[in-house]
């Protein structure tokens, strides 16, 4: 799924990559193919992903992660940084989900209760990248559907999804709901559709899988 | 004529910090923590403290120390996901934690460094992050009104500095610390090196001196300040 992710980034893109799951789409990405990075805490041109021993310890990522530049990176500060996220310089963000609703909103930053680290630059992310798309499990650890007919928690951001990327499929996000546009190879669309909590449109031709 | 030279000791430099002050720490994650600015304030023992900084670091580092010595009543910040230890003592209510996303949270500081009052943004909306916050219909959108940010001192970590202030910044440890340098009453800026007058060219200044109060020289750079070995 991550290496059908990385296929949505077109070339000469300016891309944000969210943490989690979206951080490895970097790996499926050669070392010639012309796109842009950045990361919210002042960097484009994000290079390779470093080792501890390799590392500069002024050169992270938002997740943290010990990073490279590449020839024509550039530094700048935070509201820079969201300067460009919120004037529509992003084509493209990847985001992970704890739900996604079929109208398009996105939950992934706090579950009330459980999990409040805050919400960082995700609702810049997923309110101004001009295409916001979700790389994500199918269901949850306990297996109940990601992609609901409404989101129950706390949202980042109102129709906001383009895509929804998992391990059974892709989905596109319609303005009548969910649509689906592939399967993952060995998943039946039955199989799809009983992992989705909200209704799905199959088209009548046949499915490409990836 | 010659530009003044503001270099002062560690100590002296937060030897005004009251309690109940509001301070502004740089950094995300660890490129551009003032770690040995934070220590001092932890031996200096100001309390009930507002903190204002991009996210709480991880344990035993930077703004953790700060929490252990409960100096902190408030938290202004993105997130806190690296330090179990801040949202512990959020939940249990012993510190107010008021999230903002994270670029709303540098355009406030950067407004309030620029003397304006806010600014407005449709950032949010329709979240739980616009609750309670005032909205106007402006430009045929609705937008939220974001106040400006300040704070009575900045501490700030630097590469470079010169005697008079000026400060540079390497790779992702810039982030927030040019935007506080602007918005505090009392800017404090700990620097790795710092060099006489001219020591820097005027072209690769990030933080032009005249916004800074104090500055002081690192010794050896602590653990903290390197590489986090997970």
């Amino acid at each position: 799924m991550v290496a059908r992710a990385a296929r949505e980034i077109q070339p000469g893109m300016v891309v944000n990559l969210g943490i989690g799951l979206p951080t490895r789409v970097i790996n499926y990405l050669s070392a010639d193919f012309p796109v842009c990075l950045h990361t919210e805490n002042g960097l484009t041109g994000i290079g390779p992903t470093l080792p501890p021993e390799q590392a500069d310890r002024n050169l992270i990522d938002a997740g943290g992660a010990y990073v490279s530049t590449l020839p024509g990176s550039a530094f700048f500060d935070s509201a820079t940084s969201f300067a460009l996220v919120r004037s529509g310089r992003l084509d493209l963000t990847m985001l992970g989900a704890f739900e996604v609703a079929d109208n398009g909103d996105l939950a992934n930053w706090k579950i009330p209760g459980k999990f409040s680290p805050g919400v960082g630059g995700g609702i810049e992310l997923a309110q101004k990248a001009r295409r916001v798309v979700v790389l994500t499990t199918h269901t949850d650890r306990a297996g109940n559907p990601k992609l609901k007919d409404r989101c129950t928690l706390p949202l980042t951001a109102r129709r906001c999804i383009g895509r929804v990327f998992t391990d059974l499929a892709v989905i596109d996000v319609g303005p009548n709901g969910f649509h689906l546009v592939e399967t993952a190879q060995g998943v039946s669309v039955a199989e799809v559709k009983e992992a989705t909590g909200a209704p799905l449109i199959v088209p009548d031709t046949p499915l490409p899988s990836f | 004529m010659k530009l003044p030279d503001k270099q002062i000791s560690m100590e002296d430099a937060i030897a005004h910090i009251g309690d109940g002050a509001t301070v502004m720490l740089g950094g995300f994650g660890v490129p551009g923590t003032p770690f040995a600015l934070i220590h001092a304030l932890v031996r200096h023992g100001a309390r009930d403290l507002t903190i204002i900084k991009n996210d709480a670091n991880e344990p035993d580092m930077g703004v953790d120390h700060l929490l252990k010595s409960r100096q902190v009543a408030r938290l202004i910040t993105t997130h806190l996901g690296l330090n179990g230890r801040a949202i512990e003592l959020m939940n249990s209510g012993k510190i107010e934690v008021e999230f903002n996303a994270q670029g709303i949270l540098a355009e406030r500081i950067r407004a309030g460094g620029a003397g304006l009052g806010g600014f407005l943004t449709d950032i949010g909306i329709g979240t739980e992050l616009a609750e309670g916050k005032q909205v106007v219909e402006f430009g045929g959108k609705t937008q939220i009104i974001e106040p400006a940010l300040r704070a009575d001192v900045a501490l700030l970590h630097a590469a470079r500095a010169d005697s008079f202030g000026n400060l540079a910044y390497v790779a992702t440890a810039r982030n927030f610390n040019p935007l506080m340098a602007m918005a505090a009453d009392c800017v404090i800026a700990e620097a790795e090196c710092l060099l006489p007058l001219g020591g820097l060219a005027a072209d690769d200044i990030h933080t032009a001196g005249v916004f800074v109060d104090h500055v002081t020289e690192l010794g050896s750079l602590s653990e903290e300040y390197a590489v986090v070995q997970r």
